[in-house]
């Protein structure tokens, strides 16, 4: 089974401020998403909001249809990982792995037992005394083995290091092959993880800014480089992203797709057209003088 | 691996062409299930999936039920009918373009070649 993330015209205000400013998305179940934004974007906002941690100020969250707050069925469906853990610090880990064993329906103890093996976590120490990776690694087994069909992992393995971040990416993805469900990733390590994602969506202050196929969006940026005036006409009236001069040689970073009749004339024209990373793109996407 | 700046499933699918050029792969072999590649090379399945649709669009792979995909029988020859035609613009101008840049005479291209006989 998996499960659709819907959000309709989603506001969320803290006072004044205005976290999430009339976002709509639609996640087809059992997909890998890339959630994208600047700190501040309003990334965690939206994804307390899809797990019930949080009730919209307006609009609605719906997850396989239906209403997540205060709905506890469905809420045992959501697993929501952050990069600590949801528990008081003087509990240790073996408590909170009691907790989840009772709390999620579709808990794998083996795989469980697996993890913490692999990730090293301290099941004896109280969860205060836990490094900041020792956190990172208990979240992220503990959203694992939930096998919850709608699995968030926000920001969950920051604390963690490189060689244990590239483990989690290998047992996620492989976890995800053998058991289908629909999983969102915010992240700020991009070009780690990038290729996971099925879709990205991009957010900055509380709007969505992008949200497409990967692959597509990988495609649609695209760095144009050559003579400045040939790069200047080439690039005129189009959405430009970017721009860098050294000496007569500009670079400029156009958002869409170009067809092939217009890639011919920029070949023609001595331009040389470069692809767009997708950590790139999203830089171009939210950067400050865009805001 | 693969680089983040331009389609994984593209690249995917050259290295697919390159393996069955190289001979690594070969008539009728069975390739890598989407999932086998896509965990081994940490990409998302439907990633991999696409690069695979690819070949099998342009004949090199082709499906069998339930089984997987296979090399088409004369994906070797078309591939490398493909890229001689290419050869001389893509690798032979691109050489001459390059030559005329630093000062190498033709000349002395040509004796290499004749020496390579």
């Amino acid at each position: 089974m998996t499960l659709s993330v819907e959000v309709k015209d989603l506001t969320i205000r803290y006072g004044e401020t205005v976290a999430v400013d009339g976002l709509t998305l639609k996640l087809a179940g059992g997909k890998i998403y890339g959630l994208l934004g600047r700190n501040g974007s309003g990334k965690t906002s939206v994804l307390s909001a899809v797990s019930a941690f949080r009730k919209a100020t307006s609009g609605a969250v719906l997850v396989g249809g239906a209403e997540p707050f205060e709905n506890a069925a469905l809420t045992r469906q959501i697993c929501f990982v952050r990069d600590r853990v949801d528990a008081q610090d003087g509990d240790c880990a073996r408590g909170v792995f009691r907790m989840a064993r009772m709390l999620r329906p579709n808990w794998d103890e083996e795989y469980a037992q697996a993890l913490i093996e692999r990730f090293h976590v301290p099941l004896k120490k109280r969860i205060g005394a836990l490094s900041r990776g020792a956190k990172s690694a208990l979240s992220v087994t503990l959203g694992l083995a939930a096998r919850a069909p709608v699995t968030i992992f926000d920001e969950s393995y920051l604390g963690m290091d490189a060689p244990s971040r590239y483990a989690f990416y290998d047992e996620l993805l492989n976890d995800y092959i053998a058991h289908p469900r629909t999983i969102i990733i915010s992240t700020h390590l991009i070009e780690e993880v990038g290729s996971l994602f099925e879709e990205v969506v991009i957010i900055d202050k509380g709007r969505l800014v992008a949200h497409d196929d990967t692959e597509a969006l990988r495609a649609r940026g695209v760095a144009v480089t050559g003579p400045a005036d040939a790069v200047a006409e080439f690039t005129a009236g189009r959405t430009v992203l970017g721009d860098q001069r050294l000496g007569g040689t500009r670079s400029t970073t156009i958002y869409g797709q170009l067809t092939a009749e217009e890639r011919g004339r920029a070949r023609g024209a001595g331009l040389d057209l470069g692809p767009v990373g997708l950590q790139d793109l999203f830089v171009h996407l939210t950067a400050e003088e865009r805001r | 691996m693969f680089d983040d700046r331009s389609p994984i499933y593209l690249q995917i699918a050259d290295k697919i062409k390159e393996d069955i050029l190289s001979g690594a792969l070969g008539e009728d072999e069975q390739v890598m299930s989407t999932n086998q590649y896509a965990s081994f090379y940490r990409i998302n399945p439907a990633t991999a999936a696409k690069g695979f649709q690819q070949l099998v669009e342009e004949g090199v792979l082709y499906k069998r039920r339930g089984i997987g995909m296979f090399v088409s029988p004369d994906a070797r020859e078309k591939l490398r009918t493909e890229r001689r035609e290419r050869f001389f613009e893509e690798v032979v101008d691109a050489m001459i373009t390059e030559a005329r840049v630093i000062g190498i005479p033709l000349d002395e291209i040509v004796r290499r070649i004749e020496g390579a006989k």
